[in-house]
């Protein structure tokens, strides 16, 4: 048996349930490693102590029948946790501490897995490399002052690092592919919908949405089985027939037609992205999946349009951050002083950046030309989408435009920072399921993903294409320990 | 009833000045759990002590619309005349208070649940058309509480959330009067539906009140002022009176009339500026993307349209019918549900041979005076309906006389006693035996002979002396039509 905190979700459970491991060595083991591994600054809450009791506790009195049987895992810092300090990565809800869970968490927990504690993200998911995080930036475990990726950059480290089995992020525009790529591992955007929304810090409505991260494919849909769920909490959510994503996983792919949108050979992208793509796309012929050129004409409009409307409903969500009931307070003279002073000190510039776009977009005499706009240019997004699969049942595209960059890179540049969801976002836009799979390394090493854009409600479908290329890829990630002394 | 109110004008000089009005009215939805939440909405509770982490808006809280509310706010479409739009969106109003505690209400914008409908008001030359603009559904705020310390506000979370419907009429009310008959029409017809209380001094129902003048005769409106949040009819009028007379005196100087939002001081009894329309608001208007537009199907609609009850209007039509009443008195029966189901259980206990005058003069008069006294609701009356109608059969069939039955109906108010009882009881049956009645005549005039003579004379005036020596002498349980036919006789 190797190392524990080397081995996949998959066989720890096996392990586990064959009692050739108990959960209290499996915990203390990526708690060891953790503890080891504060250089990558992954944690912005630990919770070990409780995650050992609970260990032990599962140990009395194990329940084999469970998809995650004592299985130890650490979640972004955007879930609610019942009496687990809750902060998105922002000063101002630093001392907040929920009294309730999320539903996507509840459902772990009651299939037996073990909260180790909240990972860093980027301040109420807002950036591409976990570099706005109040808690500071998140090392890269591919190499030293690397970023992982944002928004859920803590969760992709702490994955790749081997601090936790899996993990579950958000994506609001690219948070959980993105980071997944930049760090060799496997992360799923599912359907809009198929997870629920209540309890997780909300960043724009209408685009976030939960989902697993993973060593590999399997693992991921495991986990993805466990978070869907319908929930009448969350309006948003939808009762749709959902699979057995794990059991149902197969490397069979073949007559499934695969589209390549040629809008997303965009100027500028590095040849060894393009060289990714067409190994991908290799790839999946060989798994005997027919290639079908298609055309997402409104692509290059999306970019715009989800830096309008995810900071406008961003600038009316994070209003309830104001002082007056829970979280930072700032003292003032009056109300208006109390919630300037506050706001200002409890949000980061980037925050407060979108804030203040959302709020002019949304603005009357703006509203028309910014928001209403946006929403038609989404609509037209979708009808891409829509047409496209006509043709083909799923959609193979790069996951980023380029590896992972240098921790304070692209800080001064927001423009620069936003197109690395160029990607991603057409995907959140238009409320379909992605998955971003490790395919390759650039020139200096790093890893390189590739997406695959599923129909609404297939995650099946892009898991087992995503199953069939892993297979053939055989992506070894590089994970030198270099922090570890 | 043909008699022309008087149009309501304000004179000056040369000039005659019409009132426009529009309301805003913002009616609290009869429900027991909040629009968005499942937070209890019972009035005077504790402070925060009906707060759900929703209502508080706690970090990952959504909103999930209550279907019960949904069906209100239908029902209360049906009973204006109303359109119902099958598919309506919630939009979120963005602002900051201290007692709003997601940074925004939820409200319905673009496009409200319930569309144009209408209201007959019955004035007293005829009756008249208000129209009704829309409906929609929204969240009610909390509550600062600036008055309990001299550094802080306290606030309390009890109400926010809570459903609100708010009804907006057409610019079509043109006085103070025809305000609050409108106000009072509305009350009754959400009163009828079960969808609102009415209840004004718990806040139940509220609302901006829109005020413009104009010259007589001229087809433009006027600058609007808006008055924000007036809680009673009485103020409302108050309040419209000061307005209209404001702007008149502004135009008669030659001033103009700014748009702005006004509050009413009760105090002192004036409007005064709130904030100018450069300063309103930018509320930044956006479909809430937590919550789905809200579509509902003919299926639904219909199914409520057939549990929509009898409402005023179609009532006081049937009770003119039916009981052949005066459209007066059946304003005043139908203008709340509860006097109207008094009435009918009256009605129905009454059996065959009933007098309508009667029920309705009873009903309005003694028992109304009754209420009115001791500040309570019909729905609280000390006399049961059962035992009113046997009180009013018993003057019907002249068991007791009008007379009597008020001193019986006195002694009805204590325990609500079976006037029967208290009639046989108290011995306080009418004498229509007319052997014994004329005894007691003969006796009477024997005894009076001068007077007699002097009737007889001519002194007609001595008759009322007969009948009331007559009544006396009974303990007033004669017959008086008996005693009268007596007296012409014998004298």
């Amino acid at each position: 048996m190797s190392e524990i905190t080397k081995q996949s979700l998959t066989e720890l459970v096996e392990n586990i349930k064959n009692k050739k491991l108990s959960s209290s060595e499996v915990t203390k083991a990526f708690i060891e490693r953790s503890e080891k591994s504060k250089v990558l600054n992954t944690f912005i809450t630990e919770d070990f102590t409780s995650a050992l009791d609970k260990a032990k506790k599962f140990d009395q009195k194990p329940n084999l029948d469970l998809k995650l049987p004592g299985i130890p895992m650490a979640v972004k810092d955007l879930f609610c946790t019942k009496n687990v300090k809750t902060t998105a990565g922002s000063k101002i809800l630093n001392n907040f501490v929920p009294t309730y869970e999320s539903t996507v968490t509840e459902n772990i927990w009651s299939e037996g897995a073990i909260l180790l504690g909240k990972l860093n993200c980027d301040e109420f998911a807002m950036g591409s490399s976990n570099e706005t995080s109040f808690f500071g930036n998140v090392q890269n475990p591919i190499d030293k002052n690397l970023v992982p990726g944002g928004s859920s950059g803590g969760s992709a480290s702490a994955v790749a690092g081997q601090l936790t089995p899996i993990t579950i992020g958000t994506d609001t525009g690219g948070s959980i592919r993105q980071p997944a790529s930049f760090t060799g591992t496997v992360g799923l955007k599912p359907t809009y919908g198929s997870c629920s929304r209540y309890g997780i810090v909300a960043f724009a409505s209408s685009l976030d949405q939960a989902g697993p991260m993973a060593q590999n494919v399997k693992d991921c849909a495991l986990l993805q089985e466990v978070i869907s769920s319908f929930d009448a909490k969350d309006s948003t959510s939808i009762d749709f027939k959902r699979s057995h994503y794990s059991k149902d996983l197969t490397n069979n792919i073949k007559g499934k037609k695969i589209g390549i949108p040629k809008e997303y050979r965009v100027d500028g992208m590095p040849k060894e992205i393009e060289d990714l793509w067409q190994k991908g796309i290799e790839y999946v012929r060989d798994c005997g999946a027919e290639i079908i050129n298609i055309s997402l004409p409104h692509t290059s409009y999306a970019l715009p349009t989800y830096y309008i409307v995810a900071p406008a409903e961003a600038s009316s969500n994070l209003a309830r951050y104001d002082g007056v009931k829970y979280g930072y307070r700032a003292n003032g003279e009056n109300l208006i002083d109390m919630y300037e002073k506050t706001r200002s000190e409890g949000f980061g510039s980037e925050v407060q950046r979108r804030i203040m776009i959302g709020t002019y977009v949304l603005s009357s005499g703006y509203y028309d030309a910014y928001y209403l706009k946006a929403q038609k240019v989404r609509r037209l997004i979708k009808n891409d989408f829509d047409e496209a699969y006509k043709k083909v049942d799923a959609i193979l595209t790069p996951s980023t435009p380029s590896s992972a960059f240098k921790i304070g890179e692209k800080t001064n540049d927001p423009v620069s920072m936003y197109l690395n969801d160029i990607f991603t976002v057409p995907v959140n836009l238009a409320g379909l399921p992605g998955i971003s799979i490790p395919a390759g390394h650039d020139a200096k090493g790093y890893p390189l993903g590739l997406q695959i854009i599923g129909k609404a409600f297939d995650e099946q479908n892009i898991l087992n294409i995503a199953f069939a290329m892993e297979e053939k890829i055989n992506f070894k990630n590089k994970i030198t320990d270099w922090w570890i002394k | 009833m043909s008699k022309k109110i008087r149009e309501y004008l304000i004179n000056r000089k040369d000039n005659q000045y019409e009132v426009v009005i529009g309301l805003e009215v913002h009616a609290q939805v009869l429900s027991l759990s909040k629009l968005f939440s499942t937070s209890a909405t019972k009035f005077g509770a504790e402070p925060n002590t009906q707060v759900s982490l929703v209502d508080a808006a706690f970090p990952g809280m959504l909103p999930v619309i209550n279907e019960f509310c949904v069906k209100q706010a239908i029902k209360t479409g049906i009973g204006l005349n109303a359109k119902i739009n099958k598919r309506s969106v919630f939009d979120r109003k963005n602002y900051f208070y201290a007692d709003l505690p997601q940074g925004y209400q939820i409200s319905q914008f673009k496009d409200p649940i319930v569309g144009e409908g209408k209201v007959i008001i019955d004035l007293p030359d005829g009756h008249k058309e208000v129209g009704i603009e829309r409906l929609h559904l929204e969240q009610d705020a909390g509550k600062s509480i600036h008055d309990l310390d001299p550094q802080n506000t306290f606030v309390d979370l009890n109400r926010s959330g809570v459903a609100l419907m708010e009804i907006v009429s057409k610019p079509d009310l043109r006085s103070p009067d025809e305000v609050s008959i409108y106000i009072k029409k509305l009350r009754s017809i959400m009163r009828y539906l079960g969808t609102c209380d009415g209840n004004m001094q718990e806040g139940s129902l509220r609302a901006d009140v829109n005020v413009s003048v104009r010259k007589k005769g001229s087809k433009e409106f006027g600058t609007r002022c808006e008055i924000k949040n007036v809680n009673s009819i009485k103020f409302m009028q108050m309040a419209i009176e000061y307005e209209a007379n404001r702007q008149v005196d502004l135009i008669e100087e030659g001033k103009t009339i700014d748009q702005e939002t006004r509050l009413f001081d009760t105090k002192k009894n004036e409007t005064r500026s709130m904030r100018s329309k450069e300063d309103a608001h930018d509320y930044r208007y956006f479909p809430d993307p937590d919550l789905l537009p809200l579509e509902v199907s003919d299926e639904f609609v219909n199914k409520l349209k057939s549990e929509i009850p009898e409402l005023p209007d179609d009532k006081k039509k049937r009770f003119i019918n039916e009981f052949k009443l005066s459209a007066y008195e059946a304003t005043i029966l139908v203008s709340d549900i509860e006097i109207a189901k008094y009435f009918e259980e009256v009605v129905a206990k009454m059996g065959k041979n009933k007098d309508m005058k009667l029920v309705v003069n009873w009903i309005t008069g003694e028992l109304f005076s009754v209420l009115n006294r001791k500040n309570l609701e019909i729905t609280q009356s000390p006399v049961s309906a059962k035992n009113l109608a046997i009180l009013v059969n018993l003057i019907k069939n002249g068991t007791i006389s009008g007379k009597i039955a008020k001193t019986v109906f006195e002694l009805m108010l204590k325990n609500d006693e079976d006037p029967q009882k208290i009639v046989e009881e108290k011995g306080l049956k009418q004498q229509s035996d007319p052997k014994a009645l004329e005894e007691l005549i003969d006796k009477i005039i024997n005894n009076n002979r001068e007077k007699a003579i002097e009737y007889k004379q001519g002194k007609e005036k001595l008759f009322g002396f007969f009948v009331g020596q007559a009544m006396k002498a009974s303990g007033g349980k004669a017959n008086p039509q008996l005693i009268n036919e007596i007296l012409k006789k014998k004298l």
